[in-house]
């Protein structure tokens, strides 16, 4: 087990790197001079001789290339364009509001996609299965940013239910700890701040949910179909045990191991999905962050949070694999 | 008995694969929706000029935000109402079709060709070659999502242009992929050992012996990456990175639209709507192919 983790662990250096290197190497494939690019139109001719000077720009690009892999091992992503501050502080401030909003949204993919794929499975062509399959088609086929639009309209403009943007009401105070806004409030005993901030969250993760909750759902069909039409399921009817057991005692187990590496997948839908739906609702994260950037052309702010969220990414991946590994002994030894 | 009773004593395990393959597309009544989705969508993307009823980028100040036809103000001049500018809707997003068409073959040919090349180059030859592609391929897919494209696009600039380029790099590594495995399958069967023994070189043993052998998933692929470029060149649009104004694009008209959600909603609904609706045809239809000429998925 400890091998194969060594191994999948070995495995992420070069992608990481080569990530690193598509992330340096489009700063210089920009056409236009990468000082001015990195520092903004407004910079001084000082201030651009400094940045050459600090990021080596002047050099050879493979040693340049060298500096840039040195700084960032010392966690150094450089300052942004526009408020000069350094971007892995504006990182850490903005990602517990993503992870917060990805983490709602794929426990609600999990909980209607794991429970449609389930009785789609169980009545599998009853009326139910057809609905929900062509439901969950239309769900891979949606246009989040429309959605989440229409979602505005319907419950913060017409029906006055939610909060149209952002991740808590002005008039309320909370102390912030970790900045999960919801682990906040339950820490500090602030319930009208975690009814506030739960209320907020709702339609940016139903919105952002809707992709991973129709793929969860097929994939525990399919899965779920496949493990019932099995002999050790037949031998369990055999027995006389109640659908129930035989559903969630039995076949449930082995269906969600595929599953279980869909749901992972899904963190990509989520962090990439995140940049649309934060945009949208104004939730305060680093895929509003990344946007603004690119709007203001913060060439800094997109190279540092590329970096991190492409980073993230595959590092759940990782553990999304010896998740996998874990209970499925059968791939661990390989 | 009828004709058909005497056509039917004919063993159906008989008749060409092809036929059959047919046969059980056309059987699967969502997969035949989705293929007639696909066709009104490219019919409406190729006679747009025909068939729209104004230019879609003709502004009117006495025009301005009619509502559609069924509502009490609304009129025939413009049927699904018009935008801020006084654009008629209808035409813009019967364009709309010709843009997201363009975007999607454009894109996908796009990872098609680089795709194949490299996943049979991968495939066949193995070893170094295999080993770099797909680490390479890798890389590509530790971007999540459409943050690749994003990046890609805010470096050339934005433009429908390297909307294109954005989305074809994304999506090479699906068809390298794909192409690598047949690729890998294929090379182990005697009839690729045999064209090496009558002196048949690479090229002509990997483009006319082993690739047609590969064309059933990769036709799958290629209809359903048809609905992901839709979607993606509509979200990057949509976020000012792909189609500019005054370019009738479904997803830059859903962002123009965001301003006017209080007086206006039709002037957001439409666009998405179509949106969803191409992306679904093209998806029913994918996936029906998937079922009639992938035996290994189907379920």
């Amino acid at each position: 087990m400890l091998a194969y983790v060594v191994r999948r662990i070995l495995i992420l250096i070069p992608t990481l790197l080569g990530v690193s290197i598509i992330v340096f190497l489009m700063l210089h494939m920009t056409p236009g001079d990468p000082a001015e690019l990195l520092m903004g139109e407004r910079a001084t001719d000082e201030a651009l001789e400094q940045i050459r000077e600090h990021l080596g720009l002047n050099e050879p690009l493979h040693v340049q290339y060298g500096m840039f892999l040195k700084r960032l091992m010392k966690g150094d992503l450089g300052e942004t364009i526009w408020t000069r501050q350094k971007v892995w502080t504006e990182v850490k401030e903005r990602f517990p509001a993503t992870i917060e909003l990805s983490v709602c949204a794929l426990f609600i993919s999990c909980f209607f996609g794991i429970v449609l794929g389930i009785i789609s499975a169980t009545k599998q062509y009853s009326l139910f299965d057809y609905l929900s399959m062509l439901g969950a088609l239309v769900g891979v086929s949606m246009p989040i940013f429309w959605l989440g639009l229409v979602f505005m309209l319907i419950f913060s403009i017409h029906l006055a239910w939610l909060p149209i943007s952002g991740r808590l009401s002005v008039d309320i105070t909370l102390e912030t700890i970790t900045n999960f806004y919801i682990l906040d409030a339950l820490l500090t005993r602030n319930w009208p701040a975690l009814r506030d901030a739960l209320w907020h969250i709702i339609m940016p993760a139903f919105t952002l949910s809707t992709i991973p909750t129709a793929i969860v759902a097929r994939m525990t069909r399919s899965a779920m179909l496949d493990v019932l039409r099995q002999d050790y399921i037949k031998t369990a009817k055999a027995k006389g045990l109640s659908q129930f057991m035989v559903i969630f005692k039995h076949a449930l187990r082995n269906a969600l191991i595929p599953v279980v590496t869909t749901i992972g997948l899904q963190f990509g839908v989520l962090l990439g999905g995140a940049i649309l739906t934060e945009t949208i609702f104004a939730w305060p994260g680093v895929g509003k962050w990344m946007y603004d950037a690119v709007m203001q052309r913060d060439y800094m702010v997109i190279q540092g949070g590329t970096l991190f969220i492409a980073s993230l990414f595959v590092g759940i991946n990782l553990i999304v694999d010896v998740l996998y590994a874990v209970i499925n002994p059968r791939i661990s030894v390989q | 008995m009828t004709m058909k009773s005497t056509k039917a004593f004919k063993n159906p395990e008989d008749r060409h694969p092809f036929l059959q393959q047919l046969d059980q597309l056309w059987r699967n009544k969502t997969a035949v929706a989705g293929m007639i989705i696909v066709i009104l969508f490219v019919l409406t993307a190729i006679f747009a000029p025909l068939i729209s009823p104004h230019d879609p980028i003709e502004t009117s100040l006495y025009d301005q935000l009619k509502p559609p036809i069924w509502h009490a103000d609304g009129s025939w001049k413009n049927i699904l109402g018009t935008d801020d500018l006084g654009r008629d809707l209808l035409s813009r997003l019967i364009h709309g079709a010709r843009v997201s068409m363009a975007v999607a073959v454009v894109s996908v040919s796009l990872a098609f060709v680089i795709g194949t090349l490299l996943g049979s180059v991968s495939g066949y030859y193995k070893g170094f070659q295999d080993n770099l592609i797909m680490r390479v391929m890798d890389i590509i897919l530790a971007f999540p999502y459409i943050l690749l494209a994003i990046v890609v696009v805010a470096y050339l600039g934005p433009s429908l242009r390297n909307a294109m380029i954005a989305i074809g790099i994304t999506y090479v590594p699906r068809f390298a992929r794909i192409v690598r495995g047949s690729v890998l399958e294929e090379c182990e069967k005697d009839y690729v050992t045999a064209a090496r023994a009558v002196g048949a070189n690479d090229v002509r043993i990997i483009l006319i012996d082993i690739l047609p052998n590969c064309l059933g998933p990769l036709i799958v692929q290629t209809t359903l990456s048809f609905a992901s470029a839709i979607l993606d060149a509509a979200a990057l649009s949509f976020l000012g990175l792909g189609a500019q104004p005054p370019t009738p694009e479904w997803g830059a008209m859903i962002a123009r639209s965001r301003s006017l959600i209080l007086r206006a909603s039709w002037v957001m609904t439409f666009p998405g709507l179509a949106i969803l609706l191409a992306v679904l045809g093209f998806n029913l239809f994918g996936d029906g192919l998937r079922d009639a000429l992938d035996p290994r998925l189907r379920d």
